[in-house]
């Protein structure tokens, strides 16, 4: 039993004819007999492949972890498809009561004379109430702010405009969410920057920050201006 | 105070698998018998102190105890107790408590049950265990405290993730960890055997009903995960290569290899470098899926609360216990022998190949993984790799290796002639046969799965043939009962598995002819799919323990026969403000009649319906396959003691 506890080979001292990692790749008997002494050397380099490959994907993973801390990698950023695209083709009927013109992919093409903010946002959604208070400053300010309102019951949309206050230009129904599909939405609170031309420039998906608004939006509003 | 407990013995166990790391591994260096013999008890000791553990933050969850945090975020009084119970490891916190309960169970199997086992061998073992244990153990108290207290308390919890709320996600962590856990032995053995430096037949048969027990456990646990998927998630889908469920097949498709080269090991000496391998790398790879679920690197549908401070700990955790193995491995594995000798045509040979195959399979399904992260790292493009690239890279590795399972049972060791083999498997390539031209007839020109029926014959007929031949049933039927009762049970356990991948194949192939339809039906209305008459009866409240719900009934009929009655709901839990969906099945083995609820506008209800030939066979494969192992683990070779190194015979 003690002898299961001695190491007495050591990699160095062993003969070519137990060469490393031979039957690795269990070769027919007559090639395993006796390799020569430069494809033992050759062999022993592949016992290192597990550690480097080990080692190259734990930088990798290190590289990510510090993306996520400082915000360079988010594994949730999905790209949207429309950017630098024109509009989906879409028109959606006025919130009923609400006195504000109804949306379409018309109201988005050609002739604007500034940058849109098309906004997706929903009564129920918790983080549309977060950055409600910032689509009011910007609409406030002069940019023209479109909302789309996403699976909705009328009353509830009019109700939550009355309390919070309306920051849109003009207001799309998407009852059955079939626009939101068209856009590519991710989930409300969503926003896309459409340039002058009728061209989506920036999609923003979840709630506007006044970080986000200072860091991404304002440099975008300016270039596209 | 109970908590208080909980936490205090966790820090208790920690201490004490630091010392099963070290005094046995010292012992067995310095081949003190002494040191040796405080392996098991510092084992057994540290079982006892997880388990209190984990009975305390048990008995906080069931008693709704809101000064814990844990309990606060992931239960509520109104839930039943058994989810209250279950919720103990619907948490990131909760499920690292049961991930080193496990760790401390299985060192105390290796303790209970090895005693047959070298001594310096099982020290090593326990301590490697220990080791382990010690880094999830200090990863828990350091950034993950279950028994951390908030006050003043809350009046009630926050409820759990109500998709989290169902029979099979309460079982499917546990079976998943006893399998990802399992592999922790395996890694301790291979490691002990580099320390060691050699690897015999003894090695692989100790080695291997570890290996067996692991991949039974991970079998089911993943059969589960995607039972849950399809029946709670209402996509009427299997299997979504997310890559979280990627990160559980991984070490599934390294550990089935690595139980095919312990065979080797075993029988033939040979394949041990590889073997040693393998089984480090079936644990690399399920400490792989811990990280990329914990940390929040990976963007996926089974969200845990995730944090990159944790993700660096685990990192840290990963680059010790993979990385040293590795360095070990690389200082160490070229003292390591072969002894047997074979041709490439002969069982050991077959074994090689699957090995080559489920090795590749592994390699295509990690790159896959992993490659949307490091593009988006190094080229910084977001790209996603879905179900075409793993259909397309998995299906053609996929299918040489279902071609020479058969084959590779009906070799014999050492040297092999192919014709006899093929010569008692004509028939079962027949059946094959006889099946894709069936399909095809019956399907209409569907080529893939018509291709899966065929394959899913050929390995049930394959597995039958390979035990008509053992049993000698057509040479001599008189013998034949006879000997099918001394047939090892491994015998019977290895066809049984490779049979039970014939069925899932089969299930898959039928998922390949599913149908469905997106339908808006007003009570009393009906709609047509497969043959059968779907007609909406209504649709009405109704409410639950914790939650409310709109439930739809639709009768099933077909011919004018009425088939079934579903009803699929669509819940709202108030105290979580969310809806889920209950997909309603009626099954009769051969197909699902599966309908789920959508949204209701106008009087009208929006319905899914699928129609899913074949789907049960998926999972009721995966049980057939775990059974086989299961049986082979039953076998009387494995549970004797395995004789000791220079082929002393054992114990009676």
């Amino acid at each position: 039993m003690s002898d299961t506890g001695t190491t007495t080979t050591t990699p160095a001292a062993a003969p070519p004819g137990r060469g490393p990692g031979h039957d690795r790749d269990a070769r027919p008997a007559g090639e395993a007999a006796a390799p020569p002494r430069a494809a033992g050397t050759r062999r022993r380099w592949v016992l290192y492949a597990p550690l480097a490959l080990a080692g190259g994907a734990f930088l990798g993973f290190y590289a990510l972890l510090r993306g996520l801390g400082t915000g360079s990698y988010d594994p949730r950023g999905v790209p949207s498809a429309l950017i630098g695209r024109p509009v989906p083709d879409f028109a959606l009927p006025p919130l009923e009561g609400a006195e504000l013109p109804a949306l379409g992919a018309a109201d988005l093409r050609g002739g604007l004379a500034a940058p849109v903010l098309v906004n997706f946002w929903a009564s129920w959604c918790v983080p549309c109430v977060v950055e409600h208070p910032m689509l009011m400053r910007l609409s406030r300010e002069g940019v023209p702010v479109f909302g789309i309102n996403y699976k909705d019951r009328a009353e509830d949309a009019r109700a939550f405009l009355r309390r919070h206050g309306n920051p849109y230009a003009r207001l799309g129904v998407d009852q059955p969410g079939r626009v939101a599909i068209d856009w590519g939405l991710y989930g409300v609170p969503e926003t896309y920057l459409v340039d002058r031309t009728g061209v989506v420039r920036w999609r923003w998906a979840g709630p506007i920050t006044p970080q986000i608004l200072e860091s991404d939006l304002r440099p975008l509003l300016r270039r596209h201006a | 105070m109970i908590p208080e407990l909980g936490h205090f013995a966790l820090a208790l166990a920690c201490v004490l698998a630091l010392a099963q790391g070290a005094v046995p591994l010292l012992g067995a260096q310095r081949r003190d018998p002494r040191l040796i013999a405080l392996g098991p008890p510092l084992a057994a000791g540290q079982l006892v102190a997880v388990a209190a553990a984990f009975a305390a933050l048990l008995w906080s969850f069931a008693v709704n105890d809101t000064t814990v945090l844990g309990v606060v975020q992931n239960s509520h009084s109104a839930k039943p107790l058994l989810y209250k119970l279950t919720g103990t490891w619907g948490n990131h916190e909760g499920s690292m408590v049961l991930w080193v309960l496990i760790l401390a169970l299985c060192g105390g199997a290796v303790a209970g049950f090895g005693r047959d086992l070298p001594g310096a061998l099982q020290a090593r073992v326990l301590a490697v265990l220990g080791l382990v244990g010690v880094g999830f153990l200090l990863f828990i108290l350091a950034t993950s405290n279950p028994f951390a207290r908030v006050w003043p308390p809350p009046a009630d919890g926050q409820g759990l993730n109500p998709v989290l709320q169902d029979p099979g996600l309460a079982l499917h962590p546990p079976l998943l960890y006893l399998g990802y856990v399992g592999y922790a032995v395996t890694f301790a053995f291979a490691v002990a055997a580099l320390i060691e430096g050699r690897v015999d037949a003894a090695w692989g048969r100790w080695v291997r009903p570890w290996a067996l027990a692991a991949w039974a456990f991970l079998t089911l646990g993943i059969a589960l995960g995607s039972w849950w998927a399809y029946y709670e998630l209402g996509w009427g889908g299997y299997w979504f290569w997310d890559p979280v469920e990627n990160a559980s097949l991984l070490p599934w498709l390294a550990g089935t290899a690595l139980l095919h080269s312990a065979i080797v090991v075993e029988k033939r000496e040979a394949l041990k470098v590889w073997t040693v391998l393998l089984a480090l790398l079936a644990f690399a790879l399920s400490l792989l899926g811990t990280f990329l679920v914990r940390s929040g690197v990976l963007n996926s549908v089974h969200a845990f609360a995730s944090d990159p401070t944790r993700g660096v700990f685990i990192l840290a955790l990963l680059a010790l216990y993979v990385g040293g193995a590795f360095a070990l491995f690389a200082w160490r594995a070229p003292a390591m022998a072969p002894t047997g000798v074979f041709a490439p045509l002969s069982r050991e040979g077959a074994l090689v190949l699957n090995n080559l195959f489920l090795c590749s399979i592994c390699a295509v399904v990690l790159v896959g993984t992993l490659y949307p992260m490091f593009a988006d790292l190094v080229l910084g493009v977001k790209i996603s790799v879905g179900p075409p690239f793993f259909n397309a890279a998995t299906l053609p590795l996929a299918a040489p290796l279902i071609l020479a399972m058969p084959l590779g049972a009906l070799l014999p060791w050492k040297r092999a002639r192919l014709w006899p083999v093929l010569q008692r498997l004509w028939w079962a390539a027949l059946a094959a046969a006889a099946a894709l031209l069936l399909a095809l007839a019956l399907a209409g020109e569907r080529v893939w799965p018509a291709l899966g029926f065929a394959a899913a014959v050929w390995l049930v007929a394959g597995a039958a043939a390979d035990l008509a031949d053992r049993i000698a049933l057509f040479r001599r039927p008189a013998a034949a009962w006879a000997r099918a009762r001394g047939l090892p049970r491994a015998a019977w356990g290895g066809a049984l598995a490779h049979a039970g991948l014939g069925v899932t194949c089969a299930g898959i192939a039928g998922m390949g002819l599913a149908t469905d339809a997106l339908v808006a039906l007003k009570p009393g209305e009906s709609a047509r799919l497969a043959g059968y008459e779907w007609r909406l009866e209504g649709v009405r409240d109704a409410a639950g323990p914790n939650w409310t719900a709109r439930r739809a009934t639709v009768t099933v009929a077909r011919d004018g026969a009425a088939v079934a009655v579903l009803e699929p709901e669509r819940r709202f839990f108030p105290v979580g403000r969310e809806t889920t969906t209950e997909a309603a099945i009626h099954t009769n083995g051969l197909r699902d009649l599966y309908v789920v609820l959508g949204e209701e506008r106008d009087g009208a209800a929006v319905l899914r319906l699928h129609h899913n030939p074949l789907a049960p066979w998926i999972w009721l494969g995966a049980a057939v396959m775990a059974l086989g192992g299961g049986l082979s683990l039953s076998d009387r070779r494995v549970r004797v003691a395995a004789p000791a190194p220079k082929g002393a015979p054992a114990p009676a």
